[in-house]
């Protein structure tokens, strides 16, 4: 029986490898084959017929910026969180199961304290103008 | 336990063999090449089964459709239209490849190379049986979790290079639900992590059985909700109905990819379909018992036992048992995929987000506390396994 002391991320690498190969391949052999007239009206951006307006990269809504910021407190939450999970079973098995348990939980509280916050501040609400205290007012002066 | 394709194939004689007689006619130790040759086949085996799934995958979709909505379906090409997919890839590399002038052209190419390189990465920890896994990462979860993520860069860059309205509103809308989906779904993940006691997949699904009771889905209350957290996160994920608003093509014309045609548009169709492949084969190997086989069929040791075979011989039917019952759950799931997407109307996008902050999150959250309290609590052992100890316990006093 062999030993193979061959790095265990090979596959990875060749699958990356054999991805681009399989893109660039297609991309490829298409240039060869495929018909090439391009125009004017062709290469304009679609928008149903009517002449774009302007360029697309323009200012856009802040609510996926707040989205993105929320997104990534959660996740450097379940990056620290996997190696706790991976051991928590080892350590329970060794009697310190309560330990981890604690950490885990004051952990999870803190986070679960900020996203009670955010929900609060309406920053969870897609149209944030609804729960507005002044559109709040209107509501009931109604 | 087997964890490598290698280290599998290397029990066989004639393996050792070419290796021996490489290293003599090549005059140094050939090992390494030799497995290096091998993971290079392998790989390309499972991308060309991958390619085929996703491309069986759109002819699937469509027929599935046509069912669920009394249609025909593709019926022209091959027997009932099972070929149509090859003939849209022929039609897709012959079309006209146009780039908007106006759109970032290099960012443009990349896109859909990106979400194809994301793609085929995840497929090296995807575990197809115990022996046939491309390479058992002691990090296996984490590292899927990582590169599917690849996605959804590719998804936003896609609709932010085509400098078209439709493109941009679309890859934006991709990119925050991507985002906001991956919380739920790495935290049912992280709570499966905890029963298991490991990120690699071999002991995610070692810790699983053949039968239903020994699965994770079933082995608390929590893994069970967390299951469904877990396959609702990824079909958002995947941008699969009910959750495709970044390609709404009522809405968005088709989002994103807009103004992809050709094979650009035809690698990130491809991406997609093998990816809702990947994520269900996740999805069985942590919740549904992965490539397990009830009563032990999967190890080989009973043929070699009861009927006297070679114990290569049962130790490679027992892998293609084992490939059989992964398959068997992931088309299933593939299936209900489908089925979903022909079933279910569109939500709009409040709705999403409030679904994934205001219910999936704090639920998954919740899941991930109780199973760490479980395994605290029961030491780890399954609902099943307390109820038959409660009944032994009970049945011994009388």
């Amino acid at each position: 029986m062999s030993t193979f002391n061959l790095d265990v991320y090979m596959p990875v690498v060749i699958l990356i490898a054999l991805a681009l190969l399989v893109a660039g391949g297609s991309m490829l052999l298409g240039s060869v084959i495929r018909p090439h007239h391009p125009n004017k009206l062709k290469e304009t951006a679609y928008e149903c017929g009517e002449e774009p307006i302007g360029s697309a990269w323009a200012n856009f809504n802040v609510r996926f910026y707040v989205v993105a910021l929320i997104f990534i407190i959660f996740d450097v939450e379940s990056a620290l969180m996997f190696p706790v999970a991976a051991v928590f079973k080892k350590f329970n098995q060794i009697g310190l199961g309560g330990t981890l348990l604690l950490s885990v939980l004051t952990f999870v509280l803190v986070l679960v304290a900020g996203l009670i916050y955010c929900w609060k501040k309406g920053d969870l609400d897609w149209v944030k103008s609804f729960n507005t205290p002044q559109a709040n007012l209107a509501k009931k002066d109604k | 336990m087997n964890s490598t394709v290698v280290t599998y194939l290397s029990q066989s004689k004639e393996l050792s063999a070419a290796i021996a007689w490489l290293s003599k006619t090549l005059g140094f130790d050939a090992n390494s090449l030799v497995s290096f040759l091998v993971f290079a086949v392998v790989c390309l085996i499972v991308v060309g089964v991958m390619a085929t799934i996703g491309g069986l995958g759109t002819y699937a979709e469509r027929k599935i459709s046509a069912d669920l909505q009394m249609r025909m379906g593709p019926n022209r090409v091959g027997p009932y239209g099972i070929l149509q997919f090859l003939a849209d890839g022929v039609k897709m590399i012959l079309k006209e490849d146009i780039i908007p002038s106006g759109a970032d052209k290099f960012t443009f190419i990349l896109a859909p190379i990106m979400c194809m390189v994301g793609v085929f990465a995840t497929l090296a920890v995807v575990p197809f049986s115990s022996g046939f896994m491309l390479a058992n990462l002691n990090v296996g979860i984490f590292y899927l979790v990582g590169m599917a993520s690849l996605v959804g860069v590719g998804v936003f860059l896609g609709g932010y290079a085509s400098n078209s309205k439709w493109s941009m509103l679309g890859g934006m809308r991709g990119a925050s639900q991507i985002i906001s989906y991956e919380i739920p779904s790495t935290l049912s993940i992280i709570s499966i992590v905890i029963l298991a006691g490991g990120l690699s997949m071999g002991t995610l699904i070692g810790g699983q059985g053949g039968l239903p009771h020994q699965w994770y889905i079933l082995h608390n209350p929590f893994a069970f909700i967390g299951f469904f957290i877990f396959f609702i996160a990824s079909l958002a994920e995947t941008n699969r109905a009910p959750f495709d608003l970044p390609e709404a093509e009522s809405e968005l014309v088709s989002g994103y990819h807009t103004e992809y045609s050709g094979m650009r548009f035809g690698l990130f169709a491809l991406a997609e379909y093998i990816e809702v492949f990947v994520v269900c084969g996740v999805a069985v190997a942590l919740f549904l018992g992965g490539y397990n086989v009830p009563f032990d069929l999967g190890t080989g040791a009973i043929f070699t036992e009861k009927l006297g075979l070679d114990s290569m011989l049962s130790q490679n039917i027992g892998q293609l048992l084992e490939l059989g019952s992964f398959f068997t759950k992931t088309l299933a799931l593939y299936y209900v995929v489908i089925w979903v997407r022909w079933t279910l109307p569109r939500l709009r996008v409040d709705q999403l987000m409030t679904l994934c902050w205001k219910y999936l999150t704090p639920i998954a959250l919740f899941n991930l506390l109780g199973c760490a309290v479980w395994m605290y609590a029961f030491d780890g052992k399954s609902i099943y396994s307390l109820i038959f100890e409660t009944a032994a316990t009970v049945g011994g006093s009388h």
